[in-house]
């Protein structure tokens, strides 16, 4: 198979790479270009472990061929946190325990961000659809959702 | 494998047609990449029509809405003007998948997938939505029913390309609704469902309406019975029990894990009573 060469734009820095025209994202993001915060849960869109944001759009990674990517804007869990300051989401994760075996936690984080920019104010019930397509095997869903709404009043102060 | 990204429809449909092995059409991929996952297709070629100009476009024509084929689901929610006109076909795709689903998956892509149990479809096929087919020979408009011929297949022919989905114009006092049972309250697959668009006259009298059921039969079911029967009504009692009886006898469905041959019967008919009492209640009925 031709590899297929891709430019486009990751957490803010232009990214050049070859890969196999059947290659999802999520694979060239971990086994490329060392991007290990989203996780292969199920590969079939179900789990929300591999979520990122292209083109403003939240998008299980699986679900999309690194070829794709070509001219596109693709914000990963990498990009969430500024140098050392967490972003609101990540420190209320911290805060409310809201992950034990960590696996699922960048996908709920980007999905929750991705929440939050288009429904700032979001009703316990808003969130819990909102993070539908997150699966988490830890928590049971309660501290996720409280350390969301708590992030979503910090950010609304800021 | 090859992947491509032509900028016109008539370079796409060149290359599927003159593709020799099996070729995919890539628009959102939520089918496309769990099939090449699970080994179900291994296309040689994938067609990807993001980059075609118009189809990532939802336009408010003189006729209606056009709906390119590569319009995120996610889009339709957001477009407050085919909200209003097509509440119905908005809230069917926006039950398919997640909020990570819903911004790659295509109402495109969801009826040429040809699932019988597709949310969107039946929703579509009541709003009496057509289907813009491109092809080396040229362009056809046909009804999106007759897009799907069974599970997993389609009338498209080698090469063919659906471009757009039409939906007509409102007319005053129409509504349309979709509603799918399943277990849970989310990111499910229809165990039965059923679309339901109607218009009514100033009285509030039935004028015209389509009924179509989801997961019944080999491909979403247009019940032409089921939409004579309430045209003249108000949806009065005794209407919606001769709706609920034709839906469930037009019903062809099979036992699965997820539900049984009489459950979706029984159910068929309850949930087009229940959409055809919200689709009449948005038309200003009373």
């Amino acid at each position: 198979m031709a590899g297929v060469a891709v430019s486009t734009t990751i957490n803010g820095d232009a990214v050049e790479y070859l890969c196999q025209p059947d290659e999802t994202l999520l694979e060239v993001l971990r086994d490329r270009l060392g991007l290990t915060g989203a996780k292969e849960g199920c590969g079939t869109g179900d789990c929300g472990a591999c979520s990122v944001i292209v083109d403003g759009r939240l998008v299980c990674s699986c679900l999309v061929l690194g070829a794709e990517a070509e001219g596109r804007k693709v914000e990963t869990i990498e990009g969430m946190a500024h140098g050392d300051q967490l972003h609101p989401l990540q420190q209320k994760f911290l805060e409310h325990a809201a992950l034990q075996c960590g696996i699922c936690t960048p996908g709920f984080l980007i999905a929750a961000k991705d929440l939050l920019a288009k429904n700032p104010s979001p009703t316990e019930e808003e969130i819990r659809f909102g993070l539908a397509g997150n699966l988490c095997r830890c928590t049971g869903y309660d501290k996720i959702v409280r350390a969301v709404q708590d992030a979503a009043e910090v950010m609304k102060g800021a | 494998m090859r992947y491509i990204r032509p900028l016109s429809i008539e370079d796409a449909v060149g290359e599927l047609a003159k593709a020799v092995g099996p070729a995919a059409i890539l628009a959102g991929g939520s089918d496309l990449l769990v099939r090449m996952k699970g080994g179900f297709i291994e296309p040689e070629l994938i067609v990807d029509i993001k980059r075609i100009g118009g189809l990532s476009d939802v336009t408010e024509t003189a006729d209606g809405f056009r709906i390119g084929a590569a319009v995120p689901c996610a889009v339709l929610g957001e477009n407050k003007a085919l909200k209003q006109a097509w509440p119905g076909v908005v809230e069917a795709a926006n039950l398919i998948g997640s909020k990570q689903v819903q911004g790659r998956c295509t109402i495109t892509g969801n009826l040429c997938n040809a699932s019988p149990a597709a949310d969107s479809v039946p929703a579509l096929v009541a709003a009496g939505a057509k289907a813009v087919v491109v092809g080396t020979s040229g362009k056809r408009t046909i009804a999106v029913e007759s897009v799907p011929t069974g599970p997993g297949r389609t009338s498209l022919a080698k090469g063919e390309i659906v471009e757009a989905i039409l939906l007509d114009k409102r007319p005053e006092h129409a509504g349309d609704a979709y509603l799918r049972f399943i277990p849970r309250t989310e990111m499910d697959i229809a165990v039965v469902s059923a679309g339901v668009n109607l218009t009514l006259d100033d009285h509030g009298a039935i004028k015209t309406a389509r009924v179509a059921l989801g997961a019944s039969a080999p491909t979403v079911l247009l019940v032409e019975e089921a939409g004579q029967v309430l045209v003249g009504s108000k949806l009065d009692e005794a209407t919606l029990e001769r709706l609920a009886k034709i839906c469930s006898g037009a019903c062809r469905p099979i036992d699965d894990k997820r539900g049984t041959i009489e459950f979706r019967r029984k159910v068929a008919g309850v949930l087009a009573q229940r959409a055809a009492a919200i689709a009449y209640k948005r038309a200003g009925g009373k």
